[in-house]
């Protein structure tokens, strides 16, 4: 549907709202398949922190066995039942629920929660967009995600556990049965639910690219757009040209494992046999897998920083400093992010000379990274800070970013990574940069934008004492790891005891579990604030509480299918004209026309 | 049942903690909304740079407190650039991160909203934004070159009169072969691998594989000051020698055989007097997960003097003669096999 005619069809159909005031739409098209992008993004976030809590109540489990080896936890037992006989974690499962807290936190969180949720909630909103490009695509993302999630929940119960291979699930371990008991039916049901979730992410992202192309409002030229719309719209560039290559490095996966296929299978002999499989090579799918692994880490980044730009500049009351210069690193970015993939494999043998090519690139991408943090620094340079919650997590989110960024520099350089690879060092980069980073930057994108959602605050105070719990906990958690790594400490090591050179961590190690345990529980009562917050929550009494230009606000404080009520607003400026309006407000909203002998930025 | 009472007690608590938070916004709607915004204000700028305060001293106690847990210099001469370059990088990115932190929570506490504050209004400012897009770049490319010298010293072919040793990787051991008098490893075929009598699959056919060496405890034996290049494998799925003392890892990789060559500095008996432990040991982890034994995938690495080595040597018998295997070479498929394990 073209823009006009979708134009036509929305305010057509708010004329018919506006006709039937009491008119309620049916339960099932109002909330479950719902066309509407708001309330799409809704079931992204609510599945997103059911999925949170699952993957974080995982990394609780195992924490206990890292940090208190030889002791045993019978509330273990009432919930994980056989795989923890006697309070004690088997290392089998411990194995599967490393996996599960990967695939879980990276995929199903971070991924579809993030970028599913802020992509569909504001591209329409901040364009000013009746809806997507195509609805009815959009719903069947958000499906396509929910049956992923229910072949990922199913494997959960198996009797032979689910996927157990690590979040990467490198064949010939993933391939073969007799590798491990994960390998088995688990692997199938990991398969097919990532195949899904594949198909979901591609239907979401075609949709944003061609919403934001196709769809802004009359005025919104693309450099009109909110730094939000961009990251999202790169974001969804990198998922719809890298998804593709991961699906069809599953696909090997699955003849591999089902048909007889050497793609990735060579010379191996296994459960007392040698395999007849020859000429596959297991390096193949790494290939493959980081194709999209390594994007997949900016298609995490990209809404966060997006969030973060805009939070920090609405909170400073300041425009987001050197506007262009994010655009133009949100391209070097993308481009980028296709290039260096195979720093995840400087030690697998590959060509060193390839490997050279991978460090050039790898630190190449430290520049754009180094653009971004400056103009988060200097927009909040010279600003009026309003620490409101989402501010102080998009300032968390800068601070981690810095931390977890300038490790990469370890990471990216070969001569390095050939020590650090695989260790604690490798554990708490990503987890600091990609995992605690994006999730302040999601956090600060609810707290934000959760009155334009629910039409209520979340609590203030709740918020306040979740994020110091939560950055303190997090540096507390990951800062100390770096020293493991460097240690050359294994990751994935389900017991350290009997390592004289890692034993010593082991008074860390029970330090790191138990702060593990206070974070997990401030994330329980964000959920607590964020579930009660929907029906008690403060209730919102201006039609825009942040005092921000972007159009979102522009729309009635619980607005319809269709957003506005009128005719769409007409955009006039950029998304950040934090300045003195004449009538002594400090900001001019996107849709206020040039005053005489104004210039548009 | 103590489950459900202990879901209970927590959605209880969680529940009162709401009351409480959810009271204090009352109070503060009723204390008037403005003061208690600008109160807030106040108290989380300096909450935040209290955080930046308290974060940097630990940092510095962390340090004080991990540093006596950390492993001894680089027991490889190649391991050496590597210290030195981890050291010029943590210097590099230590200065940019004290940098950037503490502007941010400097910003943090000056620029806070205050009563008749205003922000200034800044877009952009070319001069600067070129200044900090170049200094990155040239820093990146001073450790891209330091790291490229490195990683070429450390994967250039190794000197010929290294020791040339096998470590082949499975579920959940080492076995490391080594090529006894000839120097040579002979020929191996996953097909031919027993585990009675075969473990690594040689090929009896090579005579080269008559005088080799297979050591199935996971000890690898090298010699001080003599480059070792060890040729790796894998019989199952991917494992990876990881040898941290040395500053390596190389993947073992089942169809794909993987090098990798270094110089020990230091025997083990110098390393218990360097690290005051009568008990250390070089160990070689497995650093790619390999299923349920991944954690316990131990090797140790002895490094001896030539003279020890050359002794430990003479008293090792070759596979084949340890296995009593029978006289005729082609002895190799299965029935044969069946027939030397019954005869055992």
């Amino acid at each position: 549907m073209n823009n006009e005619a979708m134009l036509h069809d929305a305010t057509h159909a708010s004329h018919h709202d506006h006709g039937h005031e009491h008119h309620e739409q049916h339960f099932i098209t109002k909330y479950i398949f719902s066309q509407d992008h708001k309330m799409i993004a809704k079931q992204f976030l609510i599945t997103g922190i059911i999925w949170a809590v699952i993957g974080a109540l995982m990394s609780v489990f195992f924490r206990l066995q890292l940090g208190f080896p030889d002791k045993s936890f019978p509330i273990m037992e009432k919930f994980l039942g056989e795989w923890a006989k006697g309070g004690k974690l088997n290392p089998e499962f411990y194995y599967a629920l490393v996996t599960m807290h990967g695939t879980i936190l990276v995929f199903f969180v971070l991924t579809a929660g993030l970028s599913g949720t802020f992509s569909n909630l504001l591209i329409p909103l901040q364009i000013g967009a009746r809806d997507m490009a195509s609805p009815f695509m959009n719903m069947l993302s958000y499906w396509f995600f929910f049956t992923a999630s229910v072949f990922m929940f199913i494997s959960l119960f198996l009797e032979t556990g689910p996927a157990s291979g690590g979040w990467t699930t490198y064949p010939p371990l993933s391939a073969l049965k007799e590798a491990s008991m994960g390998s088995g039916t688990g692997m199938d049901l990991w398969l097919i639910s990532m195949a899904l979730f594949v198909v979901s992410s591609l239907l979401g992202g075609l949709n944003y690219i061609s919403t934001v192309l196709n769809m802004r409002t009359s005025g919104m030229t693309m450099t009109r757009m909110p730094l939000t719309i961009w990251a999202f719209f790169f974001t969804a560039v990198l998922g719809v040209l890298s998804f593709p290559v991961l699906l069809s490095g599953f696909v090997l996966l699955i003849f591999d494992r089902n048909f007889g296929t050497s793609f990735y299978l060579s010379e191996i002999f296994i459960g007392g046999r040698a395999l007849p499989n020859v000429g596959g090579s297991a390096i193949l799918y790494q290939h493959l897998f980081w194709f999209l692994g390594h994007p997949e880490v900016y298609i995490i980044m990209l809404p966060g920083m997006g969030m973060a730009s805009e939070i920090l500049s609405n909170n400073s009351r300041k425009p987001i400093f050197g506007y262009l210069a994010m655009i133009i690193s949100l391209i070097g970015i993308t481009v980028l992010a296709f290039l260096v993939w195979a720093h995840h494999m400087f030690v697998t043998g590959m060509s060193p000379f390839l490997g050279s090519i991978f460090v050039l690139l790898t630190l190449l991408i430290a520049v754009p990274s180094a653009v971004k943090v400056f103009n988060w620094l200097t927009t909040i340079w010279k600003g009026n800070l309003r620490f409101t919650v989402g501010m102080l997590f998009a300032l968390g989110f800068v601070s981690l970013f810095i931390s977890g960024g300038l490790t990469g520099i370890f990471l990216g350089n070969s001569a390095l990574d050939i020590h650090l690879h695989d260790t604690y060092f490798v554990v708490a980069h990503f987890h600091i940069v990609m995992g605690v980073s994006a999730f302040f930057g999601m956090f600060a994108g609810i707290y934000h934008w959760f009155p334009k959602m629910f039409g209520r605050f979340m609590n203030n105070t709740l918020g306040y004492i979740h994020f110091f719990i939560t950055i303190v906990g997090a540096y507390l958690i990951f800062w100390p790891m770096h020293y493991e790594g460097v240690a050359g400490m294994p990751r994935r090591y389900y017991d350290f005891s009997a390592w004289q050179s890692f034993n010593s961590f082991q008074g860390l190690n029970a330090f790191i579990s138990v702060v593990t345990i206070i974070v997990f529980f401030a994330q329980l009562l964000f959920v607590v604030n964020f579930f009660v917050s929907i029906f008690r929550g403060k209730k919102v009494t201006t039609q825009n509480p942040w005092q921000s230009p972007t159009l979102e606000w522009t729309t009635p404080i619980h607005p319809g299918h269709g957003n506005w009520e009128g005719p769409i607003p007409t955009v006039y400026r950029w998304a950040y004209d934090y300045k003195d309006n004449g009538e002594g407000g400090d900001f001019i909203a996107q849709n206020v026309p040039l005053k005489d002998g104004e210039e548009a930025h | 049942m103590s489950v459900f009472i202990l879901i209970t007690l927590v959605v209880i608590v969680f529940g009162i903690i709401y009351q409480i938070a959810k009271a204090s916004e009352y109070a503060a709607v009723l204390n008037g909304e403005e003061k208690v915004k600008q109160q807030t204000n106040k108290l989380m700028a300096s909450l935040l740079v209290a955080f930046f305060l308290l974060g940097m001293y630990g940092i510095v106690k962390c340090h004080t407190a991990l540093m006596q847990h950390m492993i001894p210099e680089s027991a490889s001469v190649e391991g050496v650039g590597f210290d030195s370059m981890f050291k010029t990088t943590l210097i590099v990115t230590g200065i940019v991160f004290v940098i950037t932190q503490t502007l941010l929570f400097w910003f943090v506490y000056k620029y806070q909203s205050r009563p008749g504050t205003k922000a200034a209004f800044i877009s952009h400012n070319n001069k600067l934004e070129l200044i900090w897009t170049t200094i990155p770049a040239i820093v990146m490319a001073g450790l891209v070159v330091i790291g490229l010298k490195n990683w070429i010293t450390i994967t250039s072919p190794a000197p010929k009169d290294a020791q040339i040793v096998e470590v082949v990787g499975k579920q959940f051991n080492w076995l490391i072969r080594y090529p006894g008098k000839d120097g040579v490893l002979g020929k191996r075929d996953f097909r031919k691998i027993s585990d009675e009598n075969n473990v690594l699959g040689l090929d009896w056919n090579d005579k080269d594989n008559k005088d080799d060496i297979i050591s199935q405890n996971g000890e690898l034996h090298i010699i001080v000051n003599k480059p070792v290049k060890l040729i790796i494998g894998s019989r199952d799925v991917i494992h990876d020698v990881g040898l941290p003392h040395f500053r390596l890892k190389m993947d073992a990789v089942p169809g794909i055989a993987t090098t990798i060559w270094f110089t020990p500095r230091y025997t083990t008996a110098e390393m218990k007097v360097k690290t005051n432990n009568p008990d250390f040991v070089y160990e070689i982890s497995c650093d790619q997960m390999c299923g349920k034994g991944h954690y316990s995938m131990r090797g140790t690495v002895i490094v001896e003097t030539q003279a020890e080595h050359d002794a430990w040597l003479a008293k090792q018998q070759s596979y084949w003669d340890v296995n009593n295997a029978p006289a005729t070479p082609a002895a190799t498929d299965t029935t044969a096999v069946a027939t030397t394990t019954s005869t055992k």
